[in-house]
């Protein structure tokens, strides 16, 4: 599944997308996940209440399930306007 | 229904017109523009980020709810990204109904709506300091409003 940053969520982890191979049930098991691989993912995740999470281009919630899901994307709240 | 994100400047007023034109026989039409402005230390470039895609499809959600809840006879959302000066449009909304009421509070809402359901992000750069603009809660609060 493809994985997308924006804003300090992208400059921390370090790049803006990538493919993540993962068995994953929930979005919170891929936050675990990635938390789990490196210090700068573990730093991006630290506070996912300061987080916010889109499942194929619409906005969800971390406890949603990832069956079927093809893009994942997370980033601050939006600042828009 | 016309919704557009550009990395292109726009002529607010030049846009305006076309949407009073467009929208012929409405009666009344509101219009709101935001502005880049400056920070304490001295703004040199804000930066706008976006979601490609979903940014599009957020907006275009955001304006069928308007135009549906308000009886709108037209709408038009216009919202730029990348490096923008102090001073430069970030972007304009403007809505189109038979009397004020519905147009005033049209774009009132898809305002509050766009603040913080388009996936848009600004980050402020000054001679000392690049900050991301953290979102407010009464941004958040001001969708309960409605």
């Amino acid at each position: 599944m493809d994985v997308v940053y924006f804003a300090w969520v992208r400059e921390r982890i370090g790049l803006p997308r990538e493919t993540v191979e993962t068995q994953a049930e929930t979005v919170a098991d891929l936050v675990a996940e990635l938390r789990a691989r490196e210090a700068r993912y573990d730093a991006a995740f630290e506070d996912v209440s300061a987080l916010r999470v889109a499942l194929d281009q619409e906005l969800s919630d971390f406890d949603a399930p990832l069956k079927g899901v093809r893009e994942v994307a997370f980033f601050p709240p939006m600042t828009g306007g | 229904m016309d919704i557009r994100v550009q990395e292109a400047a726009f002529d607010a007023g030049a846009e305006l017109n076309a949407f009073t034109n467009a929208a012929q026989g409405a009666g009344a039409i509101v219009s709101f523009s935001g502005i880049v402005r400056d920070v304490a230390g001295g703004l040199n470039t804000m930066t706008i980020e976006h979601y490609p895609g979903m940014t599009e499809k957020a907006l275009t959600d955001i304006a069928k709810q308007a135009t549906d809840r308000f009886d709108l006879a037209h709408v038009m959302v216009i919202h730029r990204f990348g490096d923008l000066g102090p001073d430069e449009q970030i972007m304009m909304v403007a809505t189109a109904s038979r009397h004020r009421k519905a147009a005033f509070e049209g774009a009132a809402f898809l305002m509050d709506y766009l603040k913080s359901r388009a996936p848009f992000w600004k980050k402020e750069i000054t001679q000392t300091s690049a900050d991301w603009v953290e979102s407010k809660a009464q941004d958040e609060d001001a969708l309960s409003r409605w």
